[in-house]
Parts: structure tokens; C-alpha cells; sequence
């Protein structure tokens, strides 16, 4: 052990080094930063949400009513498609399958191969043919029957997942706060976190409310107690747009002028007499056709209807002709300029329900580092003086391979961009305990080897030698625990999970490689003839 | 002079108090399932789901006080307690029926003042669903199992099944004697500590194998030893190690207990609880079981590196 080649030792001492220099910038305040060379790296390592504070939402897209919706519009697909062939039928909707009854039974094989041709293939690309939406059988009494397939369903949420994402990025970007974390979970999950934010309700707010705009005609001739007649649809005044003596809801036709995929931009702005509006434009097809039914429609009132409800519902007076337009309503300028920014970032493909929600103040926060750091720096001191106690000079060794494994530890959290976490924290402080195992075992074994009467040189060598396979044992055994935690934990404690893995790598490096560079080159110096371990 | 918590060379006989260790601990895990099936956990909301808040009091809290507004809030059953410091409470409940967290939370933030001198601070809210919280569950056992499977695995490969079984068999005690400590002092069960118990399965794991390791040493190397002697001599020949580890990443966890913070007490409890009883059973329990199967006496067919090939022995 004692000739460590030349190359070994640069290595080690690179390595060390590059925890070093990676670790620092953890320890600098901004101002020293700000002032830190550049070449140099400044990375830090991101602080979890239990200890900078922030919300934390885990939400579920609502599959059932992917479900439904997906049902309506392939009953209306296999409706049009068997019309254009001239087969009559009738179809309903049960227990989520489509039920196809053709008035003349004779027809059913050229119907199921119509309705074969309705089949959409999900997720085709140019490595795979993607898994088909439905599947078609025949049912009891001649009836045709599709069901949605569950491969289908599942790829179908994940666009939706996917979609989802887009849009909340774009909502929690326009609210202009920090980098927030946004993620897919499992099936039909999104995790959202955004640190240094402790206003969950806003939050939810912004990100929550599915914002699915039209711009729909109302038939005033329906009254509040009439049968709504097929093509028509009934909506509920939003309760700030309700007056007394007219009527709670409102009766508009189904077919949608425009929606709001057809807006470019909208904002907050005031109308003449300074009361918040939101402001909107569309795009040039949008415009056109605005244009073009309001100028069919002048004196009829069309409705703007956000989410099932109707926010305001306008008399058309002149042709709206420049393509752009306000909504007024009860607004707030808060309430106008959220509106604007969930109009801008468009609708969410499906609505989604909060099923996990963790917020954290920023007090909390900063105590939480603060008491992590007074246990992490009392637990290091403490130790070391036990070891310098127990191996004397070989524990300052022992001491110096501990600071620049939890510099390594500081470093490769840095590094990999890892969240450090409460839990996390805990598991440095539990590395810090750990770490010295390695050096015990390498320590323990060289004095008994020494007492069995070898030499100072061959004991220190044997002692390496030997302690080496229990050391790989001992810490691979840990290793697993801490990736099948990695695997299954969720949040904090996956955070515990990174930094017990990183630390028992670290601490394998330091304990074998580098206290072992550091003694042998003392021993080879010195050569000692005792050992006082 | 050194300090040496051990002395240089120790003859314990650890294995003949084996019936006495099996007892204890026979009777240990006995009152561990009375009280998980008696008393049962302290789950918290990640297991049990439901709505929690932290708030901050300017002035100590009247705990009593908060109590009584909260239940005329009529919210059926509410856990209030003093979280590490007397300005430091948690409210805890279970999802109401009919009403979104939100309304719940807002609730409780209009009838908190009525209760509460002077400012308050909202430290944490945390809302976990039904699905969520069973979900949580699985996953946790799910891991732990998993971790247990993995570890039988490694030590099967590296050494015999017999040692694996061993291990195991330490394992699933210290386990549960684990969780008969959650029951017993009522300390919260929630995601930290299934962190904790994968945390003690990797310590125990680690002192278990270091005594393994010598074991297979000295099986190669005293050939005529009678069995309980030889696990004797290895346990004490690792005695010094054993406690040195221990003690250092103690000192780390007492550290962690009292200063880290009333977020991280639960954990660090455990642990500390976990390195005790893991140290205990590599001794007590991992080791003698091997006396109860009859270990291979024979070298390994592969030769290792660095080690001694003896010619095999007729028996």
C-alpha cells in the first residue's frame, strides 16, 4: 500500500479538490457571490420547499370526465360516419360503453366495418403504430357494441396530463414568481411546487379553474321555466351579473361562435368610466367571424360563458368589426387582470382536483434551516472530538477525510441539481455518523493485526486489505436501502434517499481512497516502527 | 492515552445467553403486536389523510382555549397539541363532508382569533386525500418489503442462504420491535418514519454483515472450532468496532433529537431506538441463529483474492 502511483494521487487530490471548489458557493452569502470569479463554479444547492418555504400541489386530472367526453364525441364520429353510408340507427351511452341499435339488422357487417373505420390509433409515431381508441364487438340482440380501450384511456390522460402542464407553466409564469417545479406523477397526476410562495389559495386559483371560454348566441324567447329544445343549452348567470327581476340562468344555443383557443391576448384595462374590464383580441379567422355573426345579429344578445357559467351576455348594437373586444362584468382589477391571465394561457384540457396539498411559510422555513444547520455543525464537532480521542493522530486523518466528504456531499447535490430537504438533512448529519464506519473498520482490523505481532507497515496494510470487503458489504447493503427508498418515497423523503446514496459514496471514496493516500504517504516518510492507534 | 470504550481484548460469551436474548425478544415482539393491535399509531396525515395546520402565537398558547372554539366549529373530531413550543400548535382533522379544504381552512382561520391573543402566524397546511393517503401506504410497505427482498438476495449472493436467513430474521425483529416503539410512545407515524425504518434495516444491516464478514473469516481459518465459539470469538473480535460505530452516529442523532428541530424529532427517535435494537440483534440474534443451520465448513469453491485456499476436507 505504501507505493500509491503518481497518477492515483492526482486523481485523488482532483477529486477532492472539485468537492472543494463545488461545495463552496453553498457557504457564500449573494453579495459574495455576485463578487465570485466566474470561471469558478456557483451553482447552489436547491433548498426543498420544507425549508424555503412555498405550496406544494399534487393534482388529479378528472379521468371520468375524459371518459364522457371522449364517449360524446366518438358516439357523434360512429353517428356521422354510419349516416353517410345510409344506415340508420339509434345509439346510447351506458355504463361507458356505446351501444349502436340499427334499424335494419342486415346492415350490421358493412356497419361494423364503417364503424372499424372510425378507429383512431392513439400515440402513433414513427416507431410504433400507437394502441386504437375503441373496441368494437356484437352485442346481445344484434346491437353493436364500443367500448374505449383502457391503452387508449391511458394515453389519452397522458396528453392530457402533457396539455395540462403547458398550460400551467404558462399561468404560473405570467404570475411572474420563482422557477416552479411542474412535473407529471404516476397516470393522470401533475405535481406543482412553487417555492417562496404561501398563498395556496391563489395558487389554486390561478392553476385550478379549467377557464374554457365561448362566445355563444342566447335565445331570449326560451323563459326560465320552459323545456330547453334540442340544439340549446342552459347556463346560470355568474351571481354578480344577477338582478332582480330577471331571470338566474339563460338559454344560448349550442353551436359556439368562437371559444377561447380563437383569443391572441387579454389583459386588464378600464372601460369609459373607469370601471376594470378585461380587454381581448382574436385571431384574424376569430375576428372574421365575430364580425361576420354580429353583423347577422345586431340587437340579439350573445353570451360570454367561462366555465358552465355566464359571465356577462352583451347586446350586440353595431357589427363588432376590429376583431377585438372587452368583457365587463363585476370585476376587480385583481380579479380582471387573473381573468386576462388565465384567457392568455389558455384552458386546461380537463378539469383537475388538488388530492395532496402541503404548504410551508417562509418561517417555518428559515427555522427549519437554522435548526438543521446548529444539528449538523454540534453532531460534526462532537464526533470529531470522539475520534480524535479514540485514534489520535489518525483520527485527525479520519477528520480531515469527514470534512471533504460532506464538501463532496455539498458538491454533488450542487451538482446534480438534487433538492436538499429536511429529511435530506437528517440524512447528512446520519452520514456524518456513518462515515467514520469505513475508517473504524480499517482502524479496528490494523490494530489487531498489530497485536498479532506484525510490523507497523505490513499492519496498516493488512488492516486496508482486509477491511476492504466488509467496508464493500456493509455499505452496498445500506446503498440498496437508500435506492429502494429513492424508488418508492415521494417528496421529502425522496430527498433523504439522494443525499444517504451520494453521502455513502462519498464517504467510500474518502475512507478507502483518500485517508489511505494520506497515511501511506505518511508511513512511507516516516516509516514508522509503532503504531499509536 | 487513548480512549478505548472497549477493552483490547474481550472474551464475552454472548452466545450462551442466546436463550435468554431469544426470550426477551420473543417477549419484546409479543407486547410490540399487543400494542399495535391494542393501542395501534399514531398515523399521521399522510397515512390517515385529513387537513393539518401549524400556526405560530405571538404569546404561549392556551391550548384548552383553541380546543373549545375549534369544536364549536362542530368539525367532529379535533386533535389540538403544542408542537415542540408552547407558541408552536398544531390542529389536526378529518376531511369534512360537504365542505373543500379551503372552506375548512377558512373556517379555522376566522375562529382562531377568538381563541388566540395577538398575531398569527400560519406556519404549515397540509391536506392529504383518501386515495393519496392509501396510496402513501402501499408505497411504504411496498419499500420496505422490497428492501428486505434485496438485502436477503445480496447476502445469499455473497455468502450462504443461511447467513440471509439470519439477516432476514434480524430484520423483520428489529422492524417490529420498531413499531411497537411508535406504538408505545405515540410518537407520529408518518412518511419520515417509513424513512427511518429503511434507514435502521440498512444500519442493522451493516453491523450484521460486518460480523458475518468475520464469521466466514474465521470459519475458513479454524477449521475444528466448535460453532458457538467461533461466533464468540467473531463477535468479539468486531466488539470494539461495533460499539464505535454505534457511538459515533449516536452522538450524530442526539445532535439531530435536540437541536434539530421539532420537524425531524420523530425521525431521529426512531433511529436512535433503530441503532440500539440493530446493534442488539446482529449480536444477539443474527449470530446465534446460525447455530440452528449447519453452515457450509468448507472453503468457497471460488478462491478470493488475498485469501488462503485450504484442500477440501473429507467429513
Amino acid at each position: 500500500m505504501l507505493n500509491f502511483p503518481r497518477w492515483k494521487i492526482i486523481l485523488i487530490s482532483l477529486i477532492a479538490l472539485l468537492g472543494i471548489l463545488t461545495a463552496v458557493p453553498n457557504f457564500l452569502s449573494d453579495e459574495q457571490l455576485d463578487q465570485y470569479p466566474d470561471f469558478l463554479p456557483d451553482k447552489q444547492v436547491t433548498l426543498g420547499l420544507d425549508l424555503q418555504g412555498g405550496v406544494h400541489l399534487l393534482m388529479e386530472v378528472d379521468l371520468t370526465e375524459v371518459k364522457k367526453e371522449k364517449l360524446a364525441s366518438k358516439r357523434g364520429d360512429i353517428r356521422d360516419a354510419l349516416k353517410k353510408n345510409n344506415i340508420a340507427q339509434r345509439s346510447s351511452i351506458r355504463n361507458n360503453t356505446i351501444h349502436v341499435n340499427l334499424t335494419d339488422k342486415s346492415q350490421t357487417e358493412q356497419a361494423l366495418s364503417v364503424i372499424d373505420d372510425t378507429v383512431e390509433m392513439i400515440g402513433a409515431s414513427l416507431t410504433g403504430s400507437g394502441v386504437p381508441d375503441i373496441e368494437v364487438e356484437r352485442g346481445v340482440g344484434g346491437a353493436i357494441v364500443v367500448k374505449l380501450t383502457e391503452e387508449g384511456l391511458i394515453r389519452r390522460s397522458d396528453d392530457v396530463v402533457t396539455q395540462s402542464i403547458e398550460v400551467i407553466r404558462r399561468r404560473i409564469d405570467g404570475m411572474g414568481t420563482t422557477e416552479p417545479n411542474i412535473q407529471k406523477q404516476g397516470v393522470g397526476r401533475i405535481l406543482v411546487q412553487v417555492p417562496g410562495f404561501d398563498d395556496p389559495q391563489k395558487l389554486k386559483n390561478i392553476i385550478g379553474r379549467t377557464a374554457k371560454l365561448s362566445f355563444q348566441l342566447v335565445n331570449a324567447a326560451i323563459g326560465i321555466q320552459d323545456r330547453v329544445p334540442p340544439g340549446y343549452e342552459r347556463f346560470p348567470m355568474a351571481e354578480s351579473e344577477r338582478r332582480p327581476g330577471l331571470p338566474d340562468s339563460i338559454v344560448v344555443s349550442k353551436r359556439k361562435i368562437l371559444t377561447g383557443e380563437n383569443l391572441v391576448d387579454a389583459g386588464l384595462s378600464y372601460d369609459q368610466d373607469n370601471r376594470p374590464v378585461v380587454s381581448f383580441r382574436f385571431d384574424r379567422k376569430g375576428g372574421i367571424r365575430f364580425a361576420d355573426v354580429t353583423r347577422k345579429n345586431v340587437n340579439r344578445q350573445f353570451a360570454i360563458i367561462l366555465d358552465g357559467v355566464v359571465i356577462s351576455a352583451p347586446n350586440i348594437q353595431s357589427p363588432i368589426l376590429g376583431g377585438s373586444g372587452i368583457i365587463t362584468g363585476n370585476f376587480t382589477v385583481d380579479s380582471a387582470s387573473e381573468l386576462g391571465l388565465l384567457l392568455r394561457a389558455g384552458a386546461l384540457p380537463a378539469k383537475l382536483t388538488v388530492v395532496e396539498e402541503r404548504t410551508v411559510g417562509p418561517d417555518l422555513g428559515s427555522d427549519n434551516i437554522e435548526a438543521g444547520k446548529i444539528a449538523a455543525i454540534i453532531g460534526l464537532l462532537a464526533v470529531m472530538v470522539y475520534i480524535i480521542l479514540s485514534y489520535g493522530a489518525f483520527g485527525v486523518v479520519t477528520n480531515f477525510a469527514l470534512i471533504i466528504n460532506i464538501a463532496l456531499i455539498f458538491g454533488l447535490l450542487s451538482t446534480l441539481g438534487a433538492t436538499l430537504t429536511m429529511p435530506g438533512v437528517a440524512g447528512i448529519v446520519l452520514t456524518i455518523g456513518m462515515a467514520v464506519d469505513a475508517n473504524v473498520l480499517i482502524f479496528e482490523r490494523v490494530r489487531e493485526e498489530f497485536r498479532l505481532g506484525k510490523n507497523a507497515l505490513s499492519a496498516l496494510d493488512a488492516g486496508y486489505d482486509k477491511a476492504f470487503s466488509t467496508i464493500i458489504d456493509a455499505n452496498v447493503t445500506t446503498f440498496i436501502a437508500a435506492l429502494i427508498l429513492f424508488q418508492f418515497g415521494s417528496g421529502p423523503v425522496k430527498g433523504f434517499a439522494v443525499t444517504l446514496a451520494i453521502g455513502i459514496a462519498t464517504s467510500m471514496f474518502t475512507a478507502v481512497s483518500l485517508s489511505r493516500m494520506i497515511i501511506s504517504t505518511w508511513a512511507r516518510k516516516r516509516r514508522p516502527t509503532t503504531l499509536k492507534i | 492515552m487513548l480512549l478505548k470504550l472497549v477493552p483490547e481484548k474481550t472474551d464475552v460469551k454472548f452466545i450462551n445467553y442466546r436463550k435468554i436474548a431469544y426470550l426477551f425478544s420473543f417477549l419484546s415482539i409479543i407486547v410490540a403486536f399487543g400494542l399495535y393491535f391494542n393501542k395501534g399509531l399514531n398515523f399521521g396525515i399522510d397515512f390517515e389523510g385529513g387537513i393539518m395546520v401549524e400556526i405560530g402565537t405571538e404569546t404561549p398558547a392556551d391550548i384548552g382555549r383553541i380546543r373549545s372554539a375549534m369544536s364549536s366549529l362542530k368539525m367532529g373530531d379535533v386533535k389540538v397539541q403544542e408542537f415542540g413550543d408552547p407558541r408552536d400548535v398544531l390542529i389536526r382533522l378529518e376531511h369534512q363532508e360537504g365542505l373543500t379544504v379551503d372552506q375548512v381552512v377558512e373556517k379555522i382561520r376566522e375562529i382562531l382569533p377568538s381563541a388566540i391573543d395577538g398575531e398569527i402566524s400560519y406556519r404549515r397546511t397540509e391536506t392529504v386525500g383518501s386515495t393519496v393517503s392509501g396510496e402513501l401506504i402501499e408505497d411504504g410497505i411496498m419499500a420496505v418489503f422490497f428492501a428486505i427482498s434485496a438485502v436477503l438476495v445480496y447476502i445469499w449472493f455473497r455468502f450462504e442462504w443461511q447467513f440471509g436467513m439470519g439477516a432476514v430474521v434480524a430484520l423483520v425483529h428489529d422492524v417490529i420491535l420498531t413499531i411497537g416503539m411508535f406504538s408505545f410512545t405515540g410518537l407520529e407515524f408518518n412518511l419520515s418514519t417509513i424513512a427511518a425504518i429503511l434507514t435502521i434495516v440498512g444500519y442493522s444491516l451493516n453491523d450484521t454483515v460486518v460480523v458475518y464478514d468475520r464469521i466466514r473469516e474465521n470459519l475458513r481459518k479454524f477449521r475444528k472450532m466448535p460453532m458457538s465459539e467461533l461466533l464468540n470469538l467473531s463477535i468479539n473480535e468486531t466488539l470494539s468496532r461495533t460499539v464505535m460505530t454505534s457511538v459515533t452516529t449516536l452522538i450524530a442523532l442526539a445532535a439531530l433529537f435536540f437541536l434539530g428541530g421539532e420537524g425531524i424529532h420523530g425521525f431521529a427517535a426512531a433511529m436512535i431506538w433503530g441503532i440500539f435494537v440493530g446493534t442488539y440483534s446482529s449480536i444477539f440474534i443474527a449470530s446465534p441463529i446460525l447455530l440452528w443451520v449447519e453452515l457450509q465448513r468448507e472453503p468457497n469453491t471460488t478462491p478470493q483474492a488475498g485469501m488462503e485456499v485450504y484442500p477440501p476436507k473429507k467429513s
